[in-house]
């Protein structure tokens, strides 16, 4: 059981990573001018809409916790709508905490909610696939002795490091080596 | 006979003094300033006050006065006018200001006045010895600084040719050379300035090689006595590069033989005398690169036993801070007789160098009582320490926080990060903020109660249920993340950012053009200070301190409100001194004299009530009916807010007076006692608020009135830190009481997000020096630590608050003991009737908890102070070593010194202001127990 399930969190990590390529590289073939640099707005689209897309599937397919009792589809199509709720929430949310940590409030508004939206779909779409949208359960698995399952465990490992890699990436933005990824939010 | 009409000057002194003794008529105007520098210089003078920086115009028409009779009476070889009105405005208005274009204005008038006046051989110089930056100071050594303009005019032609389209760059030294061989003087010994060679060309010769004949002379001139200079100096000392001098040397006495052939036959080529100037040109400028490239030193061992000291004192502040708390250590033998040991070896070394009439060097004798108290501690430790503990024990720093210092030390050597820390800074802080808040979540302390019980979440014991709800705690992130954030608007730009716009709130509201926007900004202001004034009155309310007949209460309920009053009344003055109506202004411009005064005199005199008189405790004898000490009754006396201090009071009288029963050995009966103390358990912490808002109002009066609003931020934020940081402490009651890391470091980090949201800068340029005029519009005359103390407040005013406040840091969480008990009461609700009581038994002693232990409270004290220390320290050891080792660096003078000087001189504040503070603590406790004293000596009357 735990050797499936280890073999499986392996697969779906590696689709992950492969999406993520796959957004860097599909979309010239179909796109003039594109580059991650300079229309990094596309790609952080696109690579949000790939994430979440391969996120679903797996989920989908893989279902590591497939014990919803009931199984209508008003029941579904709620619990859908309230998936879509809370994603947009923690986009806002996102959104606010990068303006408190310093991005500028008026100027860059595009950039700085599609790089919300990016991040929510490495951390909250990954929470809302596995856990559903109950905040008891992502607060329950974000403390500690609080995970039961593998799978939650590789949950938290991902989002902590998610946020971790995004606090980072604001580091070289102040250097003067005048790159061009050293624009807001490229390097985050 | 040559005029010169000098808009400022520093370095012409060499000049007016050889012109005088080679008894010329120097004739000066202007700032006064030249009365002290060349005394007797002059042949006649017209000194005006100068040091005035609000005074635009006495300087500038006193010399309009008598600068144009003067040049008509023609008594004169040299004029010099130094007009400072410019200056001035700049650093009053800022250099987009209708003041200033008045300004400049009347200038051309005067230089047009001027040319139409001169005579053919009189030469017109126009310099300025400085430029200004975007704000209209100067002192740095930014591109706009630095560069001022030079006009050169002769009603007879100077230049053979046209002007040239882009006009040249002259180093400021040049002018030296030039003018002394202009005037017909010898240059000056130590010039190695180069004289501009197109003034040296004769227009008028028919001869086309006589120009560069003249030229080359007086180029000659100059390389000999450059020459000389060299070789007098490279006798005397011996950094000079060795290859480069002889280099140098040889050039010359080429050039010179060739000078000397050219001149025995003058029937030379135009060809030769041209590379005779080139190479003459070349000479000068090679000296003057070799001079600039040696005379910036560095002693490197110096700066590596400095390095080594500050290192050295932050390990010690760490080893120390560990070692307070542990059980075995007792102050006497550990610090007070080494400081003892080195106090007494240094007095005798001194006594034995005035005896033997040794001259020694105060900061050696600084060095002999540091070593000599250093060594009995080090011994007594290394006793002390044995083998029984592992070294692993030194560093208890948690990871996270060990990581955000790290990252400070390691920003201090990028130019880039020491640019952008104003921005770095909040961004930092807000990490810490929430890594606590998230800490604090995932090490359960904010889960909601019910998950508390669930079987599989097994917490530790020592955690206990959680103190705070997750949303408060998450609420206080927020919010402070929001003051954060507002604060950062209140930004100035780094000069090395052309992309970024400093804020234009920072400016004083006398620059502002525009009325209304003017009013509702001095309203603004105004509501800042009455918010911040509701905020403590609030605060002190809330914890029930603003009730007893002490003097210091008393002042805090009448004299805060006058000097808010005092405060507006004076920012009204000073941002519409001009608009005022002529009739008014003396007593404008007394009131505006007066009226900082009696702030500051205000707030002094507080303080001064409140080290007198610092228990703020109110005392009520009620005359009901005698009751036993074990009984517990809720009073209905006095009309306090808090219904739970009716009954908790007594129990913290009964506490203490047990206490001090059994140290005055009294055993009385149980009389009638029925005394309640109330604001007993806040009675550390009020005090310090009340000296943190004594101290910030007349800091608040040196910075530009909209600063205000910074001020009411830092006080909001450090409220909501204290709060979020007193729900991380757990409360160990009659343990050893420590403040974690993280609580520190949030507090030194906020301290300097802070100083740069007040509008500073670790750059000497962006020093608000206006400050020194507040209460002192005339200037000071000849004093210079007034103004430097001001100046000083003014820019050092964050950290000064912050380090006085740091014990507030140990005291927060026992204040808000209080409310914890209470809330976890109301939330357990019906369900958990029974355990009700035990609750109520518990006593919320607040900070009496801390006189339960005063062994632990001592020490306690000593290692906040320690810590505090021990993070200032490490910041300021990183821009010492970023200094030292970038010594070479391009932005070396611009970013690591400034940034060095500016963290050393905020490093010694903080320290006064936390031995203040701290010494503040001990005050308030040493009456509490007198009070105590007083009291229980009453009762048994």
């Amino acid at each position: 059981m735990k050797d499936t399930d280890i073999k499986r969190l392996l697969y779906t990590h590696l689709l992950c990573i492969f999406s993520i390529i796959l957004s860097i590289f599909i979309p010239s073939f179909f796109l003039e001018n594109f580059s991650i640099l300079e229309t990094h707005l596309t790609w952080l689209c696109i690579c949000s809409v790939f994430v979440t897309a391969v996120n679903l599937v797996l989920y989908l397919v893989v279902k590591p916790n497939a014990s919803s009792k009931r199984s209508s589809l008003s029941y579904k199509v709620a619990r859908f709508l309230k998936c879509c709720i809370y994603f947009l929430m923690s986009c806002f949310f996102f959104h606010v905490i990068f303006v408190l940590y310093g991005a500028p409030l008026i100027e860059l508004v595009l950039e700085t909610f599609l790089f919300a939206v990016t991040l929510s779909t490495f951390t909250t779409v990954p929470c809302l696939c596995l856990l559903g949208p109950n905040i008891k359960a992502w607060l329950r698995v974000f403390s500690r002795n609080g995970v039961t399952s593998i799978w939650e465990n590789s949950l938290q490992i991902t989002t902590i490091s998610s946020f971790i890699g995004t606090w980072l990436g604001a580091f070289p933005i102040p250097l003067d080596w005048e790159r061009p990824w050293q624009v807001w939010p490229i390097s985050c | 006979m040559l005029d010169c009409c000098a808009r400022t000057g520093e370095e012409k002194e060499t000049r007016a003094l050889h012109a005088a003794s080679a008894g010329r008529r120097v004739v000066f105007m202007g700032d006064d300033t030249w009365k002290d520098l060349f005394p007797g210089a002059f042949s006649q003078a017209f000194f005006f006050p100068s040091f005035n920086v609000r005074d635009l115009h006495t300087v500038d028409n006193g010399i309009l006065e008598h600068l144009y009779p003067t040049m008509d009476s023609g008594k004169w070889d040299m004029l010099i006018a130094h007009f400072l009105g410019v200056d001035h405005c700049g650093h009053k208005y800022g250099p987009h200001h209708p003041e200033m274009a008045k300004k400049l204005s009347q200038m051309d008038q005067v230089i047009q006045g001027l040319v139409e006046r001169l005579e053919n051989d009189t030469l017109l110089v126009v310099i300025g010895d400085h430029g200004m930056t975007m704000t209209g100071d100067h002192g740095g050594d930014s591109e706009l600084e630095i560069s001022a303009a030079l006009f050169l005019y002769s009603p007879k032609a100077l230049f053979p040719g046209a002007p040239p389209e882009e006009p040249e760059i002259v180093p400021q030294i040049s002018l030296v050379p030039t003018l002394a061989l202009l005037l017909g003087l010898p240059i000056p010994f130590g010039n190695i300035g180069e004289v501009m060679a197109e003034l040296f060309s004769e227009v008028e010769d028919a001869q086309p090689h006589s120009s560069a004949l003249a030229q080359a002379s007086a180029l000659h001139l100059n390389a000999q006595q450059v020459s000389r200079f060299l070789h007098a100096y490279s006798a005397a000392s011996q950094d000079l590069q060795i290859t480069e001098l002889h280099r140098l040397q040889n050039l010359f006495s080429n050039a010179s033989a060739d000078y000397q052939r050219l001149l025995q036959s003058p029937q030379g080529a135009e060809a030769a005398l041209q590379t005779v100037i080139t190479e003459l040109q070349q000479f000068l400028r090679g000296v003057r690169a070799l001079c600039i490239q040696s005379w910036a030193r560095f002693s490197l061992g110096r700066m590596a036993g400095g390095a080594a000291l500050m290192a050295a004192a932050c390990f010690l502040c760490l080893l120390v801070s560990q070692w307070v708390t542990s059980p075995g250590f007792c102050f006497r033998p550990f610090l007070l007789i080494p400081m003892a040991c080195g106090l007494a070896g240094t007095i005798v070394c001194a006594g034995l160098l005035t005896t033997t009439g040794l001259k020694l060097d105060p900061v050696v004798l600084g060095a002999v009582a540091a070593v000599g108290s250093l060594l009995p501690f080090l011994w007594k430790a290394w006793a002390g320490w044995g083998s029984k503990r592992p070294l692993a024990a030194l560093l208890p720093i948690p990871g996270p926080v060990l990581l955000f210092l790290l990252i400070r030390f390691a920003a201090f050597f990028s130019d880039s990060f020491v640019v952008a820390e104003a921005r770095a800074t909040p961004f930092l802080l807000g990490s810490l903020i929430l890594l606590l808040i998230a800490q604090l979540h995932w090490e359960g302390k904010l889960l909601p109660p019910k998950l508390l019980t669930m079987p599989r979440l097994c917490f530790p014991a020592s955690t206990g249920p959680p103190r705070h709800s997750g949303t408060y705690a998450l609420g206080l992130g927020v919010g402070l993340l929001l003051c954060i954030r507002l604060a950062g608007l209140f930004h100035r730009c780094p000069e090395e950012t052309p992309a970024c716009r400093s804020s234009p709130w920072l400016s004083p509201l006398a620059s502002m053009v525009g009325g209304r926007a003017k009013n509702l900004w001095y309203g603004a202001c105004v509501g800042a200070l009455v918010a911040l004034l509701a905020v403590v009155r609030l605060w002190l309310r809330r914890y029930s301190n603003l009730k007893s007949p002490e003097p210091s209460v008393l002042f805090v309920r009448w004299g805060l409100p006058l000097m808010v009053l005092g405060t507006a009344a004076y920012w009204a003055l000073a941002s519409g001194a001009d608009e005022a109506p002529p009739r008014l202004r003396a007593l404008v411009a007394g009131a505006s004299v007066v009226l900082p005064r009696a702030v500051a005199v205000l707030a002094a005199s507080g303080l001064m009530l409140l080290l007198w008189r610092p228990v703020t405790v109110l005392v009520k004898a009620t005359t009901g009916a005698p009751r036993t000490r074990t009984v517990l009754t809720p009073f209905s006396g006095p009309p306090t807010s808090q219904a739970d201090l009716d009954y908790v009071v007594p129990q913290i009288y009964r506490h203490m007076q047990e206490e001090f029963r059994g140290r005055l050995e009294r055993t009385r009966s149980r009389g009638p006692l029925t005394v309640a103390a109330y604001q007993l358990g806040s009675v550390y912490s009020a005090a310090m608020v009340t000296a943190l808002t004594l101290l910030a109002f007349p800091l608040l009066l040196l910075h530009a009135e909209r600063v205000s609003l910074v001020f009411l931020l830092l006080f909001l934020q450090s409220f909501l830190l204290l709060h979020l940081l007193a729900a991380g402490i757990p409360i160990t009651t009659p343990g050893p009481f420590t403040v974690p890391w993280q609580a520190v470091s949030a507090w030194a980090l906020m301290a300097t997000q802070t100083f740069y949201s007040m509008g500073h800068q670790p750059v000497f340029p962006a020093i608000h020096w206006h400050a020194a005029f507040v209460g002192f519009p005339e200037g000071h005359g000849s004093s210079t630590w007034l103004p430097a103390l001001l100046v000083g407040a003014n820019t050092f005013a964050s950290h000064l608050l912050f380090a006085v406040g740091c014990p507030l840091l140990l005291l927060w969480p026992f204040l808000c003991e209080s409310q914890g008990p209470r809330k976890r009461w109301q939330s357990l609700g019906n369900e958990a009737e029974a355990r009700v009581r035990p609750e109520e038994e518990e006593e919320p002693l607040m900070e009496m908890r801390l006189r339960d232990a005063p062994h632990h409270f001592n020490a306690a004290l000593l290692q906040l102070g320690l810590k505090y220390l021990f993070v200032l320290g490490i910041q300021i050891l990183a821009c010492a070593l970023a200094a030292s080792i970038l010594r070479r660096h391009l932005m070396v003078w611009k970013v690591f010194a400034p940034k060095f000087i500016f963290e050393a001189v905020g490093f010694i504040v903080s320290s006064v202001g936390l031995f203040l503070g701290i010494a503040l603590v001990m005050r308030v406790d040493g009456a509490v127990s007198s009070w105590f004293r007083q009291l229980v000596l009453a009762q048994q009357r």
